[in-house]
C-alpha cells in the first residue's frame, strides 16, 4: 500500500520516553504510515526544507505525535511548522499544497487529566491549549482532526500504555473510517486569505 | 647492439624486481630486502644475468638525490633551521664517536693508524638510502626518532666533503697530499656555490616554475621538476660537494611553494624507480669472491663494526632521550654502514692509503651491513621491540595485552583527542593506538592511555580487540596510512564501523571508494566556524550567520557526493563544482531580494514559487 499517512514525531529526549517510542514503534508498524522522527533528522536543527514538503505532498493525514511541554509542541516540532509551513507554499497568496489534508495531534502530558481543571495547577482545561493547532491547521486549509490525548503518561501502567498503542495503531489502521469523523464537517473555514501573513505581524510587534 | 642490450637490461631489473620485491613483502620482509635480493640473484654472483654493477651503482645512486630531494621538500627551512643542533650535535657525536671508537679497534688489533683512520671513517657512515626507505616505508620521518636519524644523515652528507678531502692526505708514501692553498679555494668555491643555490632558489626557482606551471604540459613540468634536481646535484658536484646535499638544499627551498605537492607527485615514482635499482645494485656489488675466501674476517669486521656504532648510538639514544620503542630502529639503521662508504675506500685505494685486497675487504663488510639491516630490523620487530614493551620503564609501551574497549581510535594527535575526550568522558571506553612514541608519552602525561603501535599492523589491531570492538575511528593524519588501515579494516574486521577524518578531498574519496561513509573533513567545521564570525563582523545576525554556514556546510557535502562519481573528469569535475556553487548563489541572492523586498512592505504577492522557502530569520 503507497503510504498515505505521514507521522512526525518529535521528542528531543527520546532516550528517556517509554510512551514516545512505543507510540512511535505503534505508528511504524502501520503498512500505510512513514514516521519522521525530526529530532533524529535534524539533530543540528538545519531541518530540509524541500523534503519535508515532499513528504507532505504524498500524505492525506498529518499526523504530530509529540509531549506536551510547557503547554505546547517541543521546539524543533516549532521550528518545523515556522521553516516548512511557509508562506506561498502552505497559506498565503499561492499556498494550498496542503488544502483538504488532515491533520491528527497525537499528544502526551506528564501531568494527570485531573490536574487539567481551575482547582488544579495547571488551571485550563487541556482544550484550552489547543487553539493554536487548530488554528495553524485551519490556516493552511487542513481539518484538525479530535486530539488523542495521554494523560499522565509519567505513571501510566504498562498495560494501559499498551492499549493506547494499540488503539493509535488502529486507528492508522481505519484511517479515514473513524465513528467521530462521520459528524465533522469537511473543514470550517478552508479558505486561506492570500493576505494572510502572520510572521510579519510579528515581526512588526514592539 | 646498444639497443638491445639496453632493453634487455630494463627487462631483467623490471622483472626481477616486479617478482622479488612483492614476495619479500608477502613474507613480511619489506621491499628493501627484495631489491637486495633480486639484485643479488640477477648479479655476478648469482644467475650472472647483469654484470654492470658498478656502473649501475653509479646511475642508481641518482635514486638517493631525488630522494633527498623529496626529503627536503618536507621540510621548510624554519624546521631544518631547529634541526641545526640535532645535525651539527647529535650528527657530530656519532661521526665522531664511531669513527673513534673504530680506530680504536682497529690499533688494538695492530693495524696501521691510516688504514685504521680511513676505515673507521668510511665504516662510522651510514646507508641514507636504507635509513630513509625504512622511515617512508614505516612512515616514523615525523617520529622524534625519525628526526634524529634525518640529522644524523645530514650530517653524514656534510662531513663526506672533508672525508674525502681528507683521506689522500693520509697516503703513506704522501704523493695524495693536497697543496695548501688549493683546499681553501675548493671551500671557498663551495661555501659561494651554496650561497648561489640558496639565493637563486629563493629569487629565481618559483616565478621559473610559475612560468613552466602556465605552460599546461603536465610533461614538461615533469621534465622541469627532474632537471632542477640534475641541475642542483651536478652544480654541487662541479665544485666537489655531496650531489645528494644539493638536492636536499633545492628541496628545503621548496618546500614552502604552491609547487610542492605537485613537484613530489613528479618526483616519486622515479625516486621510487631509481631507489630500487640501487638497492639491486647494492645487492650486484656484494663480491661473494671476497666473502667465502674469507667469511671469518669479513664477519668479525662485520660484528666489530656494527657493535661499535651500535653502542655509541646506544648511549646517544639514552642521552637525547630518545623515546624506549623508537631506539630499535635509530640504532640498527645507523649502525650499518653505507653506500657513501664504497667512494671512500675507492679513493683511499686509489691514494694508496689501503691497498685493495683490503678495500675489497672493508667494502663486502658494508655491503653485507647494508644486507643484514633490513633482516636486522624484522628480528627486532619480532623479538627487541616487545621485550621493550614488557621493560616499559616509563608505561611506555607496545600494545601487548589484548583489549576489550568497544571503541578504537587510530591516531591520537590533536583529531583522535578529542574524539576520544568526548567518549571518555561519557564513560566509553576507548583502546588507542598512536605511531609516535613521543606524542604517546605526552598524552600519557596528560593521564590518557596510549599505546604505541602501528594501526596498519594486522597483528596489533587484533591485540586491540578489533574483532570484538565496534567501531574504529581511523583520525591518523597520514593520507596513506589512514587509507592502509581501512584496508585492513575492511579485510579483516568487517564488523567494525570505520568513522573517518579526512584530510582532504582527495583523502575524502579515497575513503568513500573503501565504502567508508562517516567521514569528516578536518578543517571544514572550523572553516565555517571563522566565516560565521566573519558574517558577524559584517553585520548578520547571529543566528543568521550561523543558519547560513550550516546551510553551506550541507551544500558543500552534497556537492562533493554529486562529484564523486566522476572522479577522473578533471573537466566533469569542475563543471559540477562550477554548477553546483552558482545553484547556491543564485539560491541565496534570491533569499536576500526577496527578505527585501517583504521588508520594504512590498512584494507581498509577488509571483514567485518557494522551491526552498527563505527562513524567518532571513528577514529583519
Amino acid at each position: 500500500m503507497p503510504s498515505d499517512i505521514l507521522v512526525l514525531t518529535a521528542h528531543p529526549h527520546l532516550e528517556h520516553s517509554k510512551v514516545n517510542r512505543l507510540l512511535m514503534a505503534a505508528a511504524a508498524s502501520v503498512g500505510r504510515v512513514k514516521v519522521r522522527d525530526v529530532y533524529a533528522l535534524y539533530p543540528d536543527y538545519l531541518i530540509d526544507v524541500a523534503a519535508e514538503q515532499r513528504a507532505l505532498t504524498q500524505a492525506r493525514l498529518v499526523v504530530w505525535q509529540h509531549p506536551i511541554h510547557w503547554y505546547h509542541m517541543p521546539p524543533l516540532m516549532k521550528l518545523w511548522v515556522d521553516e516548512v509551513l511557509a508562506f506561498g507554499w502552505a497559506y498565503g497568496h499561492g499556498g494550498h499544497a496542503l488544502q483538504g489534508k488532515d491533520l491528527w495531534l497525537v499528544a502526551s502530558t506528564g501531568g494527570p487529566e485531573s490536574s487539567y481543571r481551575p482547582t488544579d495547577y495547571n488551571r485550563y482545561p487541556f482544550d484550552a491549549f489547543l487553539p493554536a493547532y487548530e488554528q495553524t491547521a485551519t490556516l493552511c486549509g487542513m481539518r484538525f482532526l479530535p486530539p488523542l490525548v495521554l494523560h499522565g503518561a509519567h505513571r501510566i501502567a504498562d498495560d494501559d500504555l499498551e492499549a493506547h498503542a494499540r488503539l493509535l495503531a488502529d486507528r492508522l489502521t481505519m484511517y479515514p473510517d473513524w465513528p467521530e469523523l462521520r459528524d465533522l464537517p469537511a473543514c470550517v473555514t478552508c479558505e486561506v486569505p492570500d493576505n494572510a501573513r502572520p510572521s510579519l505581524d510579528l515581526q512588526e510587534g514592539p | 647492439m646498444e639497443h638491445s642490450n639496453w632493453l634487455s637490461g630494463t627487462l631483467m631489473y623490471l622483472s626481477a624486481a616486479v617478482l622479488a620485491v612483492p614476495l619479500a613483502r608477502k613474507l613480511g620482509l619489506g621491499s628493501i630486502i627484495g631489491y637486495l635480493v633480486a639484485g643479488i640473484v640477477i648479479g655476478p654472483w648469482g644467475l650472472r644475468l647483469m654484470t654492470d654493477a658498478q656502473d649501475m651503482l653509479h646511475f642508481a645512486e641518482f635514486g638517493v638525490v631525488l630522494m633527498l630531494f623529496l626529503v627536503g621538500l618536507e621540510l621548510e627551512p624554519h624546521r631544518l633551521w631547529a634541526l641545526r643542533k640535532p645535525i651539527f650535535g647529535w650528527g657530530t657525536a656519532q661521526l665522531a664517536g664511531s669513527t673513534l671508537l673504530i680506530a680504536g679497534i682497529g690499533l688494538a688489533c695492530g693495524m696501521p693508524w691510516q688504514l685504521s683512520l680511513v676505515a673507521a671513517l668510511g665504516l662510522a657512515l651510514s646507508s641514507t638510502a636504507i635509513g630513509l626507505g625504512v622511515l617512508n616505508e614505516r612512515n616514523l620521518l615525523p617520529t622524534s626518532g625519525g628526526q634524529s636519524l634525518l640529522s644524523v644523515a645530514l650530517l653524514q652528507d656534510i662531513a663526506a666533503i672533508p672525508i674525502l678531502a681528507l683521506v689522500p692526505l693520509l697516503s703513506l708514501t704522501g704523493t695524495g697530499a693536497a697543496p695548501e692553498g688549493h683546499g681553501w679555494r675548493a671551500a671557498g668555491l663551495a661555501l659561494g656555490m651554496i650561497a648561489a643555490i640558496v639565493l637563486g632558489g629563493r629569487l629565481l626557482l618559483r616565478p621559473a616554475l610559475r612560468w613552466i606551471a602556465r605552460s599546461a604540459t603536465p610533461e614538461i613540468f615533469t621534465a622541469a621538476a627532474l632537471l632542477l634536481v640534475v641541475a642542483t646535484a651536478s652544480l654541487m658536484q662541479a665544485v666537489g660537494l655531496s650531489m645528494a646535499l644539493g638536492a636536499f638544499l633545492a628541496g628545503v627551498l621548496l618546500a614552502e611553494s604552491e609547487y610542492r605537492r605537485e613537484l613530489e607527485t613528479d618526483i616519486e615514482p622515479f625516486k621510487g624507480l631509481l631507489l630500487g635499482l640501487f638497492f639491486m645494485a647494492v645487492g650486484m656489488n656484494v663480491d661473494f669472491a671476497v666473502v667465502t675466501a674469507q667469511p671469518g674476517r669479513i664477519a668479525a669486521v662485520v660484528a666489530a663494526f656494527l657493535l661499535a656504532k651500535a653502542l655509541v648510538l646506544w648511549l646517544m639514544a639514552r642521552a637525547m632521550p630518545l623515546p624506549a620503542p623508537e631506539r630499535p630502529v635509530f640504532i640498527l639503521l645507523l649502525a650499518q654502514g653505507g653506500e657513501f662508504g664504497f667512494v671512500v675506500f675507492q679513493a683511499a685505494q686509489q691514494a694508496g692509503v689501503i691497498d685493495a685486497g683490503t678495500s675489497s675487504v672493508l667494502v663486502a663488510a658494508v655491503a653485507v651491513s647494508m644486507l643484514l639491516t633490513p633482516l636486522l630490523l624484522v628480528a627486532a620487530d619480532r623479538w627487541w621491540m616487545p621485550r621493550l614493551a614488557h621493560a616499559g620503564q616509563s608505561g611506555m609501551q607496545e600494545l601487548d595485552e589484548p583489549q576489550n574497549a568497544p571503541v578504537i581510535i587510530a591516531g591520537f594527535g590533536r583529531y583522535g583527542q578529542v574524539v576520544g575526550r568526548l567518549l571518555s568522558a561519557n564513560g566509553i571506553a576507548v583502546t588507542v593506538l598512536e605511531h609516535d612514541a613521543e606524542q604517546v608519552e605526552t598524552v600519557r602525561r596528560f593521564g590518557m592511555a596510549a599505546f604505541y603501535g602501528d594501526a596498519t599492523r594486522l597483528d596489533l589491531l587484533r591485540t586491540a580487540g578489533a574483532d570484538r570492538a565496534r567501531i574504529i575511528v581511523v583520525a591518523i593524519d597520514d593520507v596513506a596510512q589512514s587509507l592502509k588501515t581501512v584496508d585492513v579494516v575492511r579485510e579483516h574486521f568487517p564488523q567494525l564501523a570505520v568513522v573517518a577524518r579526512a584530510r582532504n578531498v582527495t583523502h575524502y574519496y579515497g575513503l568513500r571508494q573503501r565504502g567508508v561513509t562517516l567521514i569528516e573533513r578536518e578543517t571544514l567545521d572550523s572553516a565555517l566556524m571563522s566565516a560565521r564570525s566573519v558574517l558577524e563582523l559584517m553585520g548578520l545576525e547571529r543566528h543568521q550567520a550561523r543558519n547560513l554556514a550550516l546551510r553551506f556546510r550541507r551544500h558543500t557535502i552534497e556537492l562533493l557526493e554529486e562529484m564523486a562519481p566522476h572522479l577522473g573528469d578533471q573537466n566533469k569535475l569542475i563543471a559540477v563544482s562550477k554548477k553546483g556553487r552558482q545553484q547556491l548563489e543564485q539560491q541565496w541572492a534570491k533569499e536576500r531580494a526577496e527578505a527585501h523586498a517583504r521588508h520594504k512592505g512590498t512584494g507581498w504577492h509577488a509571483d514567485t514559487v518557494h522551491p526552498e522557502p527563505a527562513s524567518h530569520d532571513a528577514e529583519r
